[in-house]
């Protein structure tokens, strides 16, 4: 923040960030199910966020990373539900939020290793159907594991996880503060929107140390990057533990927030959009996985509402089943934006001057 | 022993049919390194076509053998896939050829999302039973039962690929498409149409997708919107599990799954003393995958590829 316009900027997005919620809920009719979308586009924030590192950054190809996402999700719900209380010991039941999201970003880095280490060899598309192979291996076991021993609670899912609890404001309940009714959803924006400013700040930090510099000499060239003297091997394991870290602490705040979790949360569908985002907003630009974010998990919730009545417009009646149509939008939507902006929506200048370079190569 | 034979004769099965369609992804990715992953939408759409086109004739009061109801199906899926395959390419892969890797891959997927809720929208959200068309004699072979079916369907995968192989081998079309798999560029110096080798290679691999997708269908009596899914990620692991790319490597893939699918849910639970039951089968394709993958990471027949720049 050097330049006094920056400072403005910076100012004016905190109050409009602050200011959203109310906004929301005041000017809409249904404005606490659109503040609960909102919440959620902060979730997936992080998770593009976190798939960056792995795709944007370090060029590995990762369709799995809902898995992180899942193994953050169910490490928060089985530490703070009923589910598995009788069993574990008192004193790990319930710990309080930072270190419970510690043990979830440590939880699903571990995985991240997990995975990365017997695929250090693999490149392209091989890694990436192994990292897919790797995230339906953790679906099914969540689907499986209530038998022989109930750990799981297999497709039901597990109920009842508790909500945050800070300084002793419990966050499932409405609190009051200088007049205004603190709902839940609008504690949990801000509680969500702080760890997504921690984990942009976190990013952008990343993106200009040594490791960053390493991962994208990594995914510009492997071999070069290890001459001059970096141990990819580690290196590219600690793109697959930071990224799943990331996605660890997304899961543990999506679980808090649903109350509720269960597989189905966690399909591959999950992992292809998450990549959507992050391609569609522009890979390896933090800005632009932003706003991929904030678009590709929005636009389905905006159809949702205006689909009827455009469809009344155009065919007079309500011709196709609504919810189909909403998506079939979606994918053409998704076409039409890679046909007219292959590099992204808002692509990194350096990675944008990269492809009209090439696109001159191509016509001379 | 019968046992063994019976989950040994429904492997070969299915992973034939697995094979048929890990080649049209293996055919796509060989020319143009990218993953098709419409591709299993087009095997959804061709059961979907058939069972409609098969159900039309009878409620018109058709009187043919099912065999030959079947095949009049087959006949108007086919040119579906085909032409569909063809819009595919022309309309979402052509204008990225010289994109970034990862562009063509969203359309991809943005292609699979349209193609499913079109079907949606046309079949609705229900399963579609495959018409009772078939005669189901079981034969009984060293103990093991055996549809008229199933042999149809080993034996006609068989003659595609066998048919497939003589295409890319003996033929003109087959020698432009090795051609352009090695270097499009150099490929299009020697006088290869590029456009026309890339169009031709969707629109068999589509053939190819809409025939196993009336196999599937057939074989498991339903089709569904969201089956071509499943099927589509289950072929494309076989294809890499072979080597990605390779003719004979989605083959031998294709088989293998389908055999190791098959054996596994059979033997999981006796093997792990009924801590894992047959419900992990999927996990035992994707453990082998990636066991697979650490020692070979090109795939059972994959070559070394080296270094792309």
């Amino acid at each position: 923040m050097q330049s006094k316009k920056q400072i403005i900027t910076f100012a004016a997005l905190a109050v409009v960030l602050a200011i959203l919620p109310w906004a929301i809920t005041g000017g809409f009719e249904n404005g606490k199910s659109w503040l609960r979308a909102v919440d959620f586009a902060l979730l997936y924030i992080m998770l593009a966020l976190g798939l960056n590192i792995v795709v944007g950054f370090a060029g590995l190809l990762d369709l799995g990373y809902i898995a992180f996402y899942a193994v953050g999700a169910y490490s928060f719900a089985l530490l703070n539900s009923p589910h598995l209380a009788a069993v574990l010991p008192a004193w790990l039941m319930h710990p309080p939020l930072l270190v419970m999201l510690l043990i979830a970003a440590c939880v699903a880095g571990v995985f991240g290793v997990l995975l990365g280490t017997p695929t250090l060899k693999l490149r392209g598309d091989y890694l990436a159907i192994v990292t897919l192979g790797f995230g339906e291996i953790i679906r099914i076991f969540l689907n499986n594991l209530d038998r022989p021993v109930n750990i799981t609670n297999g497709p039901q899912g597990i109920n009842n996880i508790s909500k945050v609890n800070i300084a002793g404001y419990d966050l499932g309940r409405p609190i009051e503060w200088f007049g205004l009714k603190f709902d839940t959803v609008h504690l949990y924006y801000y509680l969500i929107l702080a760890f997504c400013c921690l984990i942009i700040f976190v990013t952008l930090r990343l993106q200009r140390s040594r490791i960053g510099r390493a991962w994208v000499a990594i995914r510009e060239d492997e071999i070069a990057a290890n001459a001059m003297g970096i141990n990819t091997r580690n290196v590219k394991l600690l793109a697959f533990a930071m990224g799943a870290s990331f996605g660890g602490v997304s899961g543990a705040l999506f679980a808090s927030f649903q109350g509720f979790v269960s597989p189905e949360s966690f399909v591959l569908m999950e992992s292809i959009m998450v990549l959507c985002m992050v391609v569609l907003g522009g890979m390896g630009h933090i800005p632009g996985v932003i706003l991929g974010a904030i678009l590709v998990s929005i636009t389905p919730e905006v159809l949702r509402d205006v689909i009827n009545p455009l469809q009344s417009a155009v065919f007079g009646e309500r011709l196709f089943d609504p919810e189909n149509l909403r998506m079939l939008i979606f994918g053409l939507a998704m076409i039409i934006i890679m046909l007219l902006r292959p590099e992204g929506l808002w692509p990194s200048k350096r990675r944008a001057r990269e492809f009209h370079e090439h696109e001159e190569e191509a016509k001379a | 022993m019968d046992i063994f034979l019976q989950q040994l004769i429904n492997g070969l099965v299915v992973g034939s049919i697995y094979a048929l369609i890990a080649l049209g992804y293996t055919m796509v990715y060989g020319i143009m390194q990218l993953i098709n992953f419409a591709h299993g939408e087009i095997v959804m759409i061709g059961a979907m076509v058939t069972i409609t086109c098969i159900n039309l004739l009878i409620g018109a009061g058709v009187n043919l053998p099912g065999p030959l109801l079947l095949l009049a199906g087959l006949l108007m899926a086919i040119p579906v896939s085909m032409l569909l395959g063809y819009t595919i390419e022309r309309v979402a892969y052509r204008p990225l050829r010289r994109a970034p890797r990862l562009a063509p891959l969203i359309t991809a997927i943005g292609v699979s999302i349209v193609l499913q809720q079109a079907a949606m929208l046309i079949w609705g959200r229900n399963y579609r039973p495959f018409p009772q068309i078939l005669p189901t004699t079981v034969h009984d072979f060293f103990g093991a039962a055996i549809t008229d079916l199933q042999i149809a369907i080993v034996i006609l995968s068989l003659v595609l690929m066998g048919g497939l192989f003589w295409l890319i081998e003996r033929t003109k079309l087959g020698r432009a498409m090795r051609a352009t798999a090695q270097n499009p560029d150099v490929a299009g110096l020697m006088g290869v149409n590029i456009n026309t080798v890339i169009s031709m290679t969707f629109i068999i691999g589509s053939s190819l997708g809409a025939v196993a997708g009336v196999m599937v269908a057939a074989n498991y009596d339903q089709a569904h919107a969201y089956m071509g899914f499943m099927i589509g990620l289950k072929a494309f692991t076989a294809a890499v599990l072979g080597g990605i790319g390779n003719i004979g490597g989605a083959v031998v893939g294709g088989l293998l799954l389908g055999i190791i699918e098959s054996l596994g849910s059979g033997y999981l639970g006796d093997l792990t003393g009924g801590f894992l039951g047959s419900h992990y089968k999927d996990i035992f394709a994707f453990v082998v995958l990636i066991g697979v993958l650490v020692f070979r990471p090109s795939g059972l027949l994959g070559e070394r590829v080296a270094e792309r720049a």
